[in-house]
């Protein structure tokens, strides 16, 4: 049987061998990914996303045990640095999510972020839809919160939850700043730690000052993911915001916005590859660097040259 | 673009301690491979279903408490079962030299006493894993 159909059909070694191929973009993976669109898009999508160590891996073990609990099935996919230097990465997600490996209606996939400067690799998205085509009724993607992970979460989950902890010094109030337009709920994790109340409200504080708040006001629950207090209001609050979704049209409109991104990267992905593969070829840079330092040329006309020649 | 290599690092087996698995962990990293690492604790059942969502093309078992005799077998047999016998099984930790042979006929490709230093595992992986 063809890879696809025991993708269809949830055989988790098809499901994690096609992932494979779509980490090192083999070309199968693509016509694969073509044929399994159709499937793709049943999936509820949920971004965890916080600082290193706040307890995201922890909270997803708990939310999926009590998804599970629901009789729904869920995929994870936890998404960690990979190193800059040497490509290698640990990948460590797993150590708190034990207890699932066993569970048949639960995948995990652990991935680094290999070339993708902190962002959401295209493998990523690829991989969200592997699970999707599979059947899985929620993914849940973990990314650590710093710089471009966080933003690309938001155009990738439809409901994106921030998770804070309490003790994480003066920078929270940058942190913050950055993270209030983004969160659909914020989780204040660790709530056995001083200073959690403290937390929730400073975040009802700055959720307050945002103005492009639509019709859903996010919610901030406390939570203490190592002993599972809270799960069950976080869950609820979840599938609340999945209905507003839903009923609001927002799923719709995010979801055409995520198509949009998708295809702009998609594009952009293969120009660039052309635009490096002639550079390379003709040899460019090293014929009018001297040119360009000696103002005999400037990087503007060489750039148009470049496009032009490229592109049209 | 050489294919990414991943390697799977378990520790079976009851004792607590997982010094020599982080160490080996890292000296993969800087190796440049992605290194999935499983925590404590890790029955042969659940490393076989890590290996195999995880895709990795190397499972290696770091054990120190005597129990590798019938935990290496065993994962070798359930990688088999379960169609993922693709992936290459390697083992370290303090392993009598006189068992080496029967776990290597039992399908572990290769163990790696304690003194070795990090390089041997990673060129062993370089070279066996077929990509
Ligand atoms: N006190 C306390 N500790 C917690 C809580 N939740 C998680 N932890 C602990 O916090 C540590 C980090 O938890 P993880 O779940 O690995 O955190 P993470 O955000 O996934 O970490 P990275 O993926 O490394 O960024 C672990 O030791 C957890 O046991 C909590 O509610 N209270
Ligand atoms: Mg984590």
């Amino acid at each position: 049987m063809d890879l696809v159909q025991q993708v269809r059909e949830g055989n988790k070694v098809a499901i994690a061998r096609l992932i494979t191929k779509a980490e090192n973009e083999a070309p199968e993976a693509t016509a694969a990914l073509r044929e399994l669109y159709p499937d793709t898009g049943r999936a509820y999508l949920i971004g965890i996303t916080g600082p290193p160590g706040s307890g995201k891996s922890t909270l997803t073990d708990k939310l999926v045990k009590e998804i599970r609990k629901r009789g729904k099935t869920v995929g994870v996919i936890a998404v960690d640095p990979s190193s800059p230097f040497t490509g290698g990465a640990i990948l460590g997600d797993r150590i708190r999510m034990s207890d699932l490996s066993l569970d048949d209606g639960v995948f995990i996939r652990s991935m680094g972020t290999r070339g993708s400067l902190g962002g959401l690799s295209k493998a990523t998205h690829d991989a969200i839809k592997i699970l999707d085509a599979a059947g899985f009724d929620y993914v849940f993607i973990e990314t650590v919160g710093v710089g471009q992970s966080e933003v690309d979460i938001v155009k990738t989950a439809d409901t994106t939850v921030v998770v804070s902890v309490p003790g994480l010094g003066d920078d929270i109030q940058a942190i913050k700043a950055g993270i209030m337009e983004i969160g659909d709920l914020f989780v204040v994790n660790k709530a056995d730690k001083d200073g959690a109340e403290k937390v929730v409200i400073e975040l009802g504080q700055m959720l307050e000052l945002n103005q492009n708040m639509g019709d859903w006001y996010p919610p901030i629950v406390k939570t203490i993911a190592s002993t599972n207090e809270g799960i069950v209001g976080l869950v609820d609050k979840i599938n609340e915001h999945l209905n507003y979704l839903a009923n609001s049209g927002e799923l719709i409109k995010r979801r055409k916005e995520r198509i949009s991104n998708e295809i702009l990267n998609l594009i952009l992905k293969r120009v660039t590859t052309k635009i490096t593969g002639k550079l390379s070829e003709e040899n460019f840079w090293e014929n009018e660097l001297d040119e360009i330092l000696n103002k005999l040329k400037n990087p503007y006309d060489v750039t148009d040259r470049v496009v032009d020649e490229v592109l049209l | 673009m050489a294919d990414k290599i991943r390697v799977l690092v378990a520790k079976p087996g009851l004792d607590g301690h997982d010094r020599g698995a982080k160490v080996i962990a890292r000296a993969f990293r800087d190796a440049g491979f992605e290194v999935i690492y499983t925590g404590l604790r890790q029955t042969p059942e659940q490393i076989v279903a890590a290996a195999i969502q995880e895709d990795v093309d190397v499972v290696a078992m770091s054990l120190l408490s005597g129990a590798h005799g019938t935990l290496m077998p065993k994962v070798v047999k359930l990688l088999k079962e379960k169609g993922a016998d693709d992936k290459l099984v390697i083992g370290g930790g303090v392993i009598p030299d006189d068992d080496i042979p029967a776990l290597k006929e039992a399908g572990v490709a290769e163990v790696f006493t304690p003194g070795t230093p990090t390089s041997v595992p990673i060129e062993f992986i370089k070279t066996h894993v077929k990509k």
